[in-house]
């Protein structure tokens, strides 16, 4: 079959590798229909996670058919459309029946490396480095889904894949970014980062009940989306992004924030210089403008949700404004498997829909071309969709499959 | 997965531990469970045998060097004017064999083979300062007793320490499940092989006994038969190898229900005498195979057969979960399957071809 493979920094290509095949008899093998570029596939395409090897398939946003089940399968067939969500998860561990899926005990066999990177080891995620398992990535045209009895959904066929594809990941790691911040009527919800995560944050926080959402980036098409959201937006490029809020809360700053950034967070000034040049240099893996300035901005006592993906170590870290304001930080991997129900079924009702995030579908083929444009925001790129069979025997569902622009 | 690196006493448990096992397990969890006493140690039949080899290798040595000391000499690379010292030497290693097999525990007789050794050493050094020596087969005879030296250093130690604790690792993990499954799964020895991956087999042999199978390094298959020392259900299982075991071994583990009903956390204790001594362990280390890392790593697919019902691969570490194991996050071929040590066997035999869904 053809997949994306990881070949070094800002390296990818698409190459012809063995088909994936029914190891253990709690696996599903899924032909894959729709596939996305995550915002956290830059971080691996930018080389900034470790433990990644050459030949890695990349890809952890994916949906499909299910072609074939192992033994232990029985709550799907042949045939059933579903999506997958990034992280494994066993379903009988402690933390899958706490319901905090990411943070399953079982499914990481590289579980050594992750102790000795973080103390103690999260769910396995399909291609995303060693660090995380050593799964291949569902950019490719099959995937093989382990615990297939825990962990995709079924999907109903007058949805097409565009509305349910994002149920992977970034719906609900945006909606978990956005309840973390245990939102109460009235609450002003300041957002970092308006790529596809902040901008599912953004209307999640509107569903969840706030009545103001603020959301700053720097990339206009971006703004304009989360404008489209029902955000107000701080362009951090033209406004210094402390005193504009606190001009929009009277002083007090917004009740939660979330970073929806993470490790590559940009800023303008030395601050963004001494951070890349701290992290060229090894001195610090993560660039944390983002999270410090979230920090720095909340109201006394109120949330710091951080959802945006970190994976080493920061410094000028404000403990000092989190511990005098009593600040809580609440933090993880989206436990995909336990939003998936709720989420399916507001996208079922109508209340969101979340097709308005994709700007750019395209065949699986043009995966190294997709990335760049997406790395460096060419032709206003927000989101790409891969189509495996885009120039196949006509087997594309939707015959609106037409790049947008 | 906690480790302690600091090794405590092992114990392998006898009518007065059990007693304090079951202390233990009724009272408070303030002390350890191993009970600070000496340890008993391992049957020490490996350094023995490796001794009584060292002893035959002297006689036949010494019988050479007495009777042929030219072609001694000659293979050596050194002058034949001192036929008359290799004969010395040559009584010399018959002397230490000699005593090496008379002796029940050789401690002596190995260790005058290190001052042997010296000695010859010595000897090479200064003939290799001869102009007549050739210093090319001075230089592969002084190589082959430094081997033999080594080896000789190594059995001394390991019969000098009194103790002769080998090597000790120590682990834990924490399993879903009450004490009693827990317990119960484990002391069916037959089901140890399923995820202790140096194992290829363990029978009942009935009466506390059993046979063990296992892979030792560069391939070597190892047997032993080990007896249980102490069993108490559901909170301890100790077990030591009998005398004539390929690998001398004995361990300990313990079964403890965590708070709030939380599941079992589960203690093992190893210690056994590597194939090959310390040189060897240290050998295999290099080569990835460290073991308190082993352990941890059968810990972790004890997990997951419990909680799971299966080891869970992903293609990264279709082959190991070792550093030097990875291979790459994509799919492998039927061929790297079938030599895929993780898999359960039920399915090791499925694989079609690879390309049984696109056309390659």
């Amino acid at each position: 079959m053809r997949a994306n493979c990881w070949y070094g920094k800002t390296s990818v290509s698409v190459e012809e590798v063995p088909d994936p095949q029914i190891l253990n008899q709690r696996d599903a093998i899924v032909k894959i229909s729709s596939t996305a570029i995550c915002g956290s596939d830059l971080h691996l395409y930018n080389g900034f996670i470790p433990t990644m090897q050459k030949g890695d398939i990349l890809g952890h946003e994916f949906m499909g058919e299910v072609v074939e089940v192992g033994r232990e399968v029985t709550n799907l067939s042949v045939g059933d459309r579903v999506v997958v969500p990034f992280p494994i998860a066993c379903g009988s561990c402690f933390f899958c029946k706490e319901q905090l899926f990411s943070l399953c005990e079982n499914t990481n066999p590289n579980a050594w490396m992750a102790e000795k990177a973080f103390g103690h080891a999260g769910a396995g995620i399909f291609g995303y480095s060693h660090l995380t398992g050593g799964y291949a990535g569902g950019q490719a045209e099959y995937a093989r889904v382990p615990f297939a009895d825990v962990n995709p959904i079924k999907v109903p066929e007058y949805l097409s894949d565009e509305q349910v594809l994002f149920l992977s990941d970034i719906f609900p790691t945006g909606y978990m970014g956005a309840e973390m911040c245990d939102i109460t009527p009235g609450d002003t919800i300041a957002i970092w980062g308006c790529g596809p995560v902040g901008q599912f944050s953004i209307r999640s926080a509107f569903l969840l009940g706030a009545e103001r959402v603020i959301a700053i980036d720097q990339v206009p098409e971006r703004l304009q989306m989360a404008e489209e959201g029902g955000a107000e937006t701080i362009n951090y490029e033209e406004q210094n992004v402390y005193e504009a809020l606190m001009e929009m809360t009277g002083g007090r700053g917004p009740d939660a924030c979330i970073d929806d950034v993470g490790m590559e967070a940009h800023a303008p000034g030395l601050i963004f210089a001494y951070d890349r040049v701290k992290q060229a240099m090894m001195l610090e893996t993560d660039r944390p403008h983002a999270l410090r300035e979230a920090i720095m901005c909340c109201r006394n006592g109120g949330i710091i949700s951080v959802i945006g993906v970190y994976g080493g170590f920061i410094d000028k870290f404000p403990i000092g404004s989190v511990m005098q304001r009593g600040l809580t930080i609440k933090t993880g991997q989206a436990h995909v498997q336990k939003y998936m129900k709720p989420l399916l079924q507001m996208i079922e009702n109508g209340d969101i829909d979340p097709t308005f995030v994709v700007t750019h579908r395209m065949s699986l083929d043009d995966a190294p071309k997709a990335y760049d444009m997406f790395k460096n925001k060419k032709d206003n790129c927000i989101k790409v969709v891969l189509k495996p069979d885009w120039n196949g025997n006509g087997s594309v569902k939707d015959d609106s499959y037409t790049v947008v622009h | 997965m906690y480790r302690n690196e600091e090794s405590e006493p092992l114990d392998l448990g006898d009518a007065a531990s059990i007693s304090e096992f079951e202390l233990e397990a009724s009272g408070s969890r303030g002390a350890n469970y191993a009970v600070e006493r000496a340890r008993p140690g391992l049957p020490s039949t490996s350094a023995k045998r490796l001794a009584k080899g060292l002893g035959w290798f002297s006689i036949g040595l010494g019988l050479a060097e007495l009777l042929a000391p030219r072609a001694i000499a000659s293979i050596s690379g050194v002058s034949n004017k001192h036929t008359g010292l290799i004969r010395l030497y040559g009584l010399r290693e018959i002397a230490a064999g000699v005593t090496i097999c008379a002796q029940e525990k050789p401690t002596e007789g190995v260790w005058s083979r290190v001052i042997g050794d010296v000695l010859d050493l010595t000897s090479l050094g200064i003939a290799a300062s001869n102009p007549e020596a050739k210093l090319g087969r001075v230089a592969f005879a002084t190589a082959n007793v430094l081997a033999v030296t080594a080896l000789d250093v190594i059995c001394a130690m390991q019969l000098s320490s009194g103790s002769n604790h080998g090597i000790h690792a120590q682990g834990t993990c924490i399993v879903n499940l009450p004490p009693e499954e827990v317990y119960s799964f484990w002391r069916n020895f037959q089901n140890l092989p399923r995820f202790m991956r140096h194992l290829d087999s363990v029978v009942d042999m009935g009466d506390g006994r059993s046979r063990w199978k296992a892979k030792g390094p560069a391939g070597m298959e190892v047997e032993w038969d080990a007896t249980i020392i102490a069993d108490v259900p559901n909170e301890v299982i100790t077990w030591r190898s009998l005398e004539g075991s390929d690998v001398d071994n004995a361990g300990a583990v313990r079964f403890q229900r965590a708070t709030g009903g939380r599941g079992t956390i589960i203690k093992v204790n190893i210690e056994y005498n590597p194939i090959g001594g310390v040189l060897g362990a240290t050998v295999a280390k290099l080569f990835g195979e460290e073991p308190e890392q082993q352990l941890d790593d059968d810990l972790r697919r004890f997990k997951q057969v419990m909680e799971v019902g299966e080891v869970v691969v992903s293609d990264a570490t279709l082959l190991g979960t070792g550093y030097m194991a990875q291979r790459p996050g994509q799919p492998a071929s039927s061929q790297e399957l079938e030599s895929a040590e993780m898999l359960p066997s039920e399915t090791a035999t499925n694989y079609g071809s690879e390309g049984r869904y696109t056309e390659r």
